[in-house]
């Protein structure tokens, strides 16, 4: 008796345990189900919902890879020593570093899925695969687990399971958690000090080094430290997955490519974003804000740098396109995306606290997503009943 | 008036198991199967019991809330059976038939010179009536209403479909007879949609708005080209009939009997020669398909892959139906079936599927679900092959939270479950949609009537 036949003898002999779903679960990764259709059309196309996230967890392969190599090659760096990029050294940080990340965002946030699944009594649904991928390369690499562990609790249960799972939230999960994490820890999360790993430990003492990024530097008001290319191919401090935008962008190609993701969201945050850095950019030049002023370097950053420091572009390839939290209509899209980058921007430049803006921006038209839908689906209400009207009149 | 129908969104899925254009023998059978389900919303009473004879056309069961609308026996012969489920609903009526058909005679007419009551109770008298199906609701046609328009959709897109073009050669008379017959019954005209390709025998009717339709699936749906010529406002009715129908009811006005009978074919990937029949209504599956099934386990569908409805060898053609799909069951499980490339299924992503790749092959799909039943999760995919100026989604949504506001203004009166078909073929949560669309229209027939 082979193994397909086994595993299906103990579905079969168990559908009424309520343990059934944690072991289809792994049945189903293993096995696509045997069911087959009985109502409606007889046949269906080849995609599921397993392998449209299984698509987006593809996709991230290469940041979390990066971000590894660039873990270590940041704190040798930050350290004074040299080390080439790509060298084992590096990458040895990176797994010591970012496995156990990986492993309790997985096994804490699937452990919380799974207990809703036996409590409600449905399917484990593929949510968070992608959630728990995410959720490791949007923190700094020295966070401690325990924080990890807590904030991931709360972003499944609170982001997702109150609503129903799924398919029902209003808040992107991955980004609850790490607004979570933000709002909870404040200091842990928007110091100078969390992004490079050892800075932590090392400070206040004579081997104390920087672990700033890029936008927390330029928020202090002081000048660019990073070339262009080195922001662009990644080499900067930051959240694991989020630095470099090359392979980001490559990802965000892919998805595009695979028609998993919504390209309309993606170019209209991007446009967002360069109308929103052209006007501060517009403002710095007439003069109309003075040099002293705090948000002055943020707001002469060349527009278009803010496409590549920062986790924009992470936040716009893989937050924003949650299909669940984002506008459902094809209009309602253009419009999400658009204000998303203009926020991210904005908020930016002007929150001194924090200088990161895509996060609260996509947060913020997560809330707003249903409400533009609204007013693209009355449009087309709108249509139907002016033909009733240009009929009856 | 005229105009021509192109759409963009759409997909057509190509199967292997396409019916040669050859017509075999008409199919002899013993047993003739009636199905009250074929009828959706209608309760039948019956106007025969077991033992009793019938001639083709005569009544069998009539329906429970207008008892002038009459359901005919497509054979002559003896009421052998009735069979019954919950609650003694009737599932089947089971007709054996006479070594010689008779015919009920219904007289010989010229709709040139009856008006439109006069057409009305002829085909009501003579069971012709379900022919009719209108919109809002896909229901047989209320007998109270006037529809706005008439549409016959003789353009066939859907899987494996008949070719109404072959199909109807040589039946311009009974066609161009029941046009007629059908503009006494309506306000507006009589449409008629034929592919922009095709070389329909309906295209040198008079008395019609021709329409020529190209594009993709569901371009031959009479619910697309309705959207596109004249959709249906609320209050509106349109009534909706099938080429093949319009033969029976003109060959009833010309030789006054109710002759059942059809071209059909017989498709799938499942059949070793797929070919085209004739035959009548209610033969049995078994009759249709006997020695032509390669081995294996199948699925037996009257109608299309999309829209059709399973049958076991038992089962019949449907009434509406003039074709019969056998495609593989696909109970099976599939090895990391959700990451593996898949070269062999039809997928409107490209992830890691490759039927982008390859646009013109024909595919040999089993009925395996691919996947399991989830929440609505992506959005955008349903709208690409979805072509009424519809939301699909949200539509779907207003039916399941049974919002009977929010369904009208969305456009429920304009829908039928078959134009959902592709939405829940491509939906990657998937959903039941013809069966969402299907609930909401009996809530809406129920609550607004």
């Amino acid at each position: 008796m082979g193994l397909k036949q086994k595993l299906h003898n103990i579905k079969e002999k168990n559908k009424d345990k309520k343990w059934l779903p944690a072991f289809s679960a792994f049945h189903t990764f293993l096995y696509t189900p045997n069911e087959t259709t009985h109502s409606g059309g007889h046949v269906r196309a080849a995609d599921d919902l397993k392998r449209t996230m299984n698509m987006v967890v593809l996709a991230l392969v290469p940041c979390l890879i990066f971000g590894m190599f660039n873990a270590g090659y940041q704190h040798y760096t930050a350290l004074g020593e040299t080390v080439e990029f790509l060298s084992l050294d590096a990458l040895l940080i990176g797994l010591i570093k970012i496995i156990p990340l990986v492993v309790v965002s997985y096994v804490v946030g699937l452990g919380v899925e799974f207990i809703f699944a036996i409590i409600k009594g449905h399917e484990v649904e593929e949510g968070y695969l992608v959630t728990g991928m995410l959720v490791p390369l949007i923190v700094p690499v020295d966070i401690p687990l325990w924080m990890l562990a807590v904030a991931v609790i709360f972003g499944v249960v609170i982001g997702k399971e109150v609503f129903g799972g799924t398919g029902m939230n209003i808040l992107n999960p991955a980004l609850t958690i790490r607004a979570f994490l933000f709002f909870a820890y404040p200091t842990w999360m928007s110091g100078d000090k969390v992004w490079v790993h050892g800075a932590v430990e090392r400070a206040g003492t004579p081997d104390a080094i920087s672990g700033e990024t890029v936008l927390g530097s330029l928020a202090q008001g002081n000048d660019l430290v990073y070339s262009v290319s080195d922001m662009f191919y990644g080499f900067i401090p930051g959240s694991v997955g989020e630095t470099s935008t090359l392979i980001i962008l490559l990802a965000g190609l892919f998805l595009i490519f695979t028609k998993i993701a919504s390209w309309r969201i993606m170019l209209s945050s991007v446009i967002g974003a360069l109308v929103m850095g052209l006007i501060f950019n517009g403002v710095a030049d007439a003069g109309l804000i003075s040099e002293s002023s705090k948000f002055y370097v943020l707001m002469n950053t060349e527009f278009w740098y803010h496409l590549l420091i920062g986790g924009f572009a992470f936040g716009v390839v893989f937050m924003a396109t949650d299909p669940v939290t984002a506008s459902q209509t094809n209009k309602g899209k253009w419009i999400y995306g658009f204000l998303i980058g203009f926020f991210a921007i904005m908020i930016r430049v002007f929150n001194p606290a924090y200088p990161e803006g895509i996060m609260l921006a996509i947060l913020l038209m997560n809330v707003f997503a249903p409400t533009i839908d609204h007013y693209v689906v009355q449009g087309n209400v709108k249509r139907r009943l002016k033909r009733l009207k240009a009929k009856t009149a | 008036m005229s105009q021509d129908i192109r759409i963009k969104k759409g997909l057509d899925i190509k199967l292997k198991g396409e019916a040669e254009k050859v017509t075999n023998k008409t199919i002899s059978n013993n047993v003739y199967t009636l199905k009250p389900e074929d009828f959706h919303s209608i309760t039948p009473k019956l106007s025969v019991k077991v033992g009793d004879k019938l001639k083709a056309g005569e009544s069998v069961f009539f329906n429970k809330a207008n008892e002038y609308m009459k359901f005919p026996s497509p054979v002559s012969g003896e009421l052998v059976d009735i069979i019954r489920g919950e609650k003694r609903k009737i599932l089947e009526i089971k007709i054996e038939a006479d070594k010689k058909q008779v015919f009920a005679d219904f007289g010989l007419k010229n709709p040139k010179e009856m008006n439109g009551d006069e057409i009305k109770a002829h085909l009501l008298a003579s069971g012709c009536w379900p022919f009719i199906k209108q919109r809002p609701y896909d229901v047989i046609a209320d007998t109270a209403k006037t529809p706005k328009a008439i549409f016959v959709s003789a353009y066939a897109s859907a899987p494996l479909a008949a070719d109404y073009d072959y199909v109807l050669t040589g039946k311009e008379k009974e066609l161009q007879t029941a046009v007629i017959a059908l503009n006494k019954l309506t306000s507006g005209a009589v449409h008629v949609s034929v592919g922009k390709k095709s070389n329909s025998p309906l295209e040198g009717l008079d008395n019609i708005s021709l329409h020529k339709v190209s594009g993709p699936h569901p371009s031959g749906n009479v619910g697309t080209q309705i959207a596109k010529i004249d959709p249906v406002n609320k209050g509106e009715v349109v009534w909706t009939i099938t080429p093949q129908d319009l033969v029976i009811i003109g060959e009833l006005l010309l030789t006054g009997k109710f002759n059942a009978e059809r071209i059909i074919a017989l498709a799938g990937s499942s059949v070793q020669s797929p070919k085209y029949f004739t035959a009548k209504i209610g033969t049995s599956i078994a009759a249709i398909t006997d020695g032509n099934l390669k081995e294996g386990e199948h699925r037996t569908i009257s109608g299309n892959v999309l829209t059709g409805k399973a049958q076991n060898l038992k089962g019949a053609l449907g009434y509406y139906d003039n074709l019969v799909t056998v495609i593989s069951e696909g109970n099976d499980y599939e090895l990391f079936g959700w990451t593996a490339p898949v070269f062999k299924k039809i997928s409107t992503t490209r992830a890691l599927t490759f039927s982008w790749l390859t646009p013109k092959k024909k595919y040999d799909l089993n009925t395996n679900t691919n996947g399991e039943h989830r929440a609505f999760v992506v959005t955008g995919q349903y709208e690409e092959v979805f072509p009424l100026d519809i939301f699909p989604m949200q539509i779907l949504k207003a039916c399941m939270y049974s919002d009977l506001d929010e369904m009208e203004a969305l456009g429920m009166y304009e829908v039928a479950p078959e134009d959902f078909a592709l939405t829940e073929f491509v939906c990657i949560s998937k959903q039941p949609h013809q069966e969402i669309i299907r609930k909401g229209l009996d809530l809406m027939l129920k609550e607004i009537g």
